[in-house]
């Protein structure tokens, strides 16, 4: 008399189970197609562009709403020109704050000073670039512009008048925005060196600087490379604060001082005003697709070199 | 003392790299500070509760796009906690698998995303064909948020010991009941951490809202319509002419970061004393 009970018991318990692991594999499953509608909605919105222009967008250098003309190279300039001078400032930033608080810093700061910086990362881009437009701005055009045009004036970088909102301003807000991630990826990756890398330096007789010089830091390259990688992604998709200080102009110019624009501050800057032109939305939606692309790209670099090391580590350890 | 050369480049290493933290702190407080002067003297009764004039009229405030920031945060909190979440719980307890770490490399992936990317998404998924709206802005935001969300819920379920497990299906407790009664309830804190710091960062998002949200001047009338936001209000204001507008962008970020930063403190004070406990 139990015994169908007893089945049909053991049948809800498998089916409980069954369901809950069905229920909760479909929103996993809702995240790949997050991913793939992501790429697909702009690629589709993006065709009456990317029939008229095909792969002249990408080196068409003209950005003329008024003529249709779409090319997207100056904004791709703007992007990796503002990226990379950002990380040339950030880098050295980043690198020497992750050593200080992984290695050199007394126990006690550590904790405090790595949430201050991280705290940076909360501050809300729009915030950022209200801060950029009023008071870095100002500052550097008038504490940083004039020493460079005097000194470094022969080079074409420092050339012309600089007005605040232009390509250097921006990349200083970049750099501003990308030294918590990459000193925090950083100090994650440093912090899992094996202690016997460090006791072994330190039983030769090495300072802790030299330790972490010959010990640490070439250990952990390859993290820190995907650290600064993974800055990199963030400085290119970065967009309301760079929007905000860096002029907006879709000219390209080799002076740092004159007004630019990246991928993400032309669609920010240029999406509402584009008067129902249909083809001119639709280059738009092509540059934020180009830039979904690119990012994607560096972020899944950077995640596997991070990856890759951290696995290892915490798999030895 | 002896002249020690090794001893001296050590120190100066020390100092140099304790600047680079100064520095890096400089902008922070700078931010801090000029938002705190400037939008203080902008911030009263009538800046939180009124509509917000036109140019030249005084007074006026930004009621209506605090109104419509808890809105559309929230539309978005609706899609993103149970997807993030639910995802997780995949992602920790079924993810052993290649499906699983496909999926949590996409998540990765995915919190890298441009939020201005999340706003094309919003506009060509639902602007093209429900025109502007409060939802529109909501599933924008949400896109940013569910990759954290996911990631956050897998990393504080990984944490619950398996021995919890072990022990509640020894009892004979099937295990979808295992993960809702004990894994969950152990991790709750953990996750809660998670989803509250997901949505302080989602808060201050101002590009994805500009192509989804667009802006409305009145009270929110419906989630199918325009709606005004705080951040996008503030670079509306921020970027105008005019020197009473930027005071108002001013007063709004310092609301912004004031909810922000209590979100990430709290969230951070509350999981220390947990942890040292």
């Amino acid at each position: 008399m139990d015994r169908p009970k007893l089945s049909f018991f053991r049948m809800s318990k498998l089916s409980g189970d069954f369901i809950f692991k069905g229920v909760v594999g479909l929103f996993a499953l809702g995240i790949i197609v997050l991913a793939f509608l992501l790429f697909r909605e702009p690629f589709i919105e993006s065709q009456l562009s990317r029939n008229a222009f095909g792969f002249g967008f990408l080196t068409g250098s003209t950005w003329d709403p008024v003529n249709e003309v779409f090319g997207a190279l100056p904004f791709i300039f703007g992007t990796l020109v503002s990226s990379f001078l950002a990380l040339l400032i950030a880098v050295p930033f980043s690198l020497g704050i992750a050593i200080f608080l992984s290695e050199l810093a007394p126990e006690k700061l550590r904790t405090p000073l790595s949430f201050i910086i991280e705290l940076l990362a909360a501050v809300p881009s729009v915030i950022i670039g209200l801060w950029g437009i009023f008071i870095l701005a100002p500052f550097l055009r008038d504490y940083l512009a004039p020493p460079l045009s005097t000194y470094l004036g022969f080079l074409p970088l420092f050339q012309g008048p600089m007005y605040g909102l232009s390509m250097l301003t921006g990349s200083v807000i970049l750099a501003i925005m990308v030294i918590p991630i990459t000193s925090s990826v950083s100090r994650e990756v440093i912090m899992t060196v094996p202690t016997q890398q460090r006791e072994a330096a330190l039983a030769l007789g090495a300072t802790g600087w030299e330790t972490t010089r010959i010990a640490v830091l070439p250990y952990a390259r390859s993290g820190i490379f995907g650290a600064v990688i993974l800055g990199f992604g963030r400085a290119v998709g970065e967009t309301m604060a760079v929007t905000m200080v860096i002029g907006n102009s879709s000219h390209i110019s080799a002076s740092l001082f004159s007004p630019s624009d990246t991928m993400a501050s032309v669609i920010a800057n240029q999406f509402l005003e584009t008067a129902g032109s249909k083809l001119y939305i639709s280059s738009l939606i092509e540059v934020g697709f180009l830039l979904l692309v690119v990012s994607v790209i560096i972020n899944i670099g950077a995640r596997i070199l991070v990856w890759k090391f951290l696995k290892v580590e915490r798999g030895a350890a | 003392m002896k002249w020690n050369k090794r001893k001296l480049i050590d120190r100066i290493m020390s100092f140099l790299t304790a600047a680079c933290v100064v520095i890096a702190i400089i902008p922070l407080l700078s931010i801090l500070y000029t938002v705190t002067l400037n939008g203080i003297s902008a911030i009263n009764i009538d800046f939180l509760t009124q509509l917000p004039k036109p140019v030249g009229e005084a007074g006026g405030g930004l009621g209506n796009a605090i109104q419509g920031t808890f809105i559309v945060v929230g539309i978005a909190c609706l899609i993103g906690l149970p997807v993030g979440i639910l995802s997780g719980v995949y992602l920790s307890e079924y993810g052993e698998n290649k499906f699983g770490r496909m999926v949590s490399f996409v998540a990765d992936v995915l919190t890298g995303t441009p939020s201005i990317v999340a706003g094309i998404f919003g506009y060509t998924f639902i602007v093209l064909y429900f025109g502007f709206s409060a939802i529109a802005g909501g599933v924008a935001i949400s896109v940013l948020m569910i990759p954290i969300v996911a990631r956050t819920t897998e990393e504080s379920l990984k944490l619950v010991p398996g021995s919890l497990r072990e022990a509640s299906l020894a009892l004979g407790i099937p295990r979808w009941k295992t993960i809702l009664h004990i894994v969950l309830s152990t991790a709750m804190s953990g996750i809660i951490t998670g989803a509250l710091l997901a949505i302080a960062r989602v808060s201050g998002e101002t590009a994805p809202l500009l192509l989804t949200a667009f802006g409305n001047p009145f009270w929110a009338v419906g989630i199918d319509k325009p709606i005004s936001t705080l951040p996008a209000q503030i670079f509306t204001y921020a970027i105008s002419p005019f020197p009473d507008w930027h005071t108002k962008a001013w007063g709004g970020a310092l609301i912004l970061i004031i909810l922000i930063l209590i979100l990430n403190i709290g969230v951070r004070l509350i999981t220390r004393r947990k942890y040292r406990v």
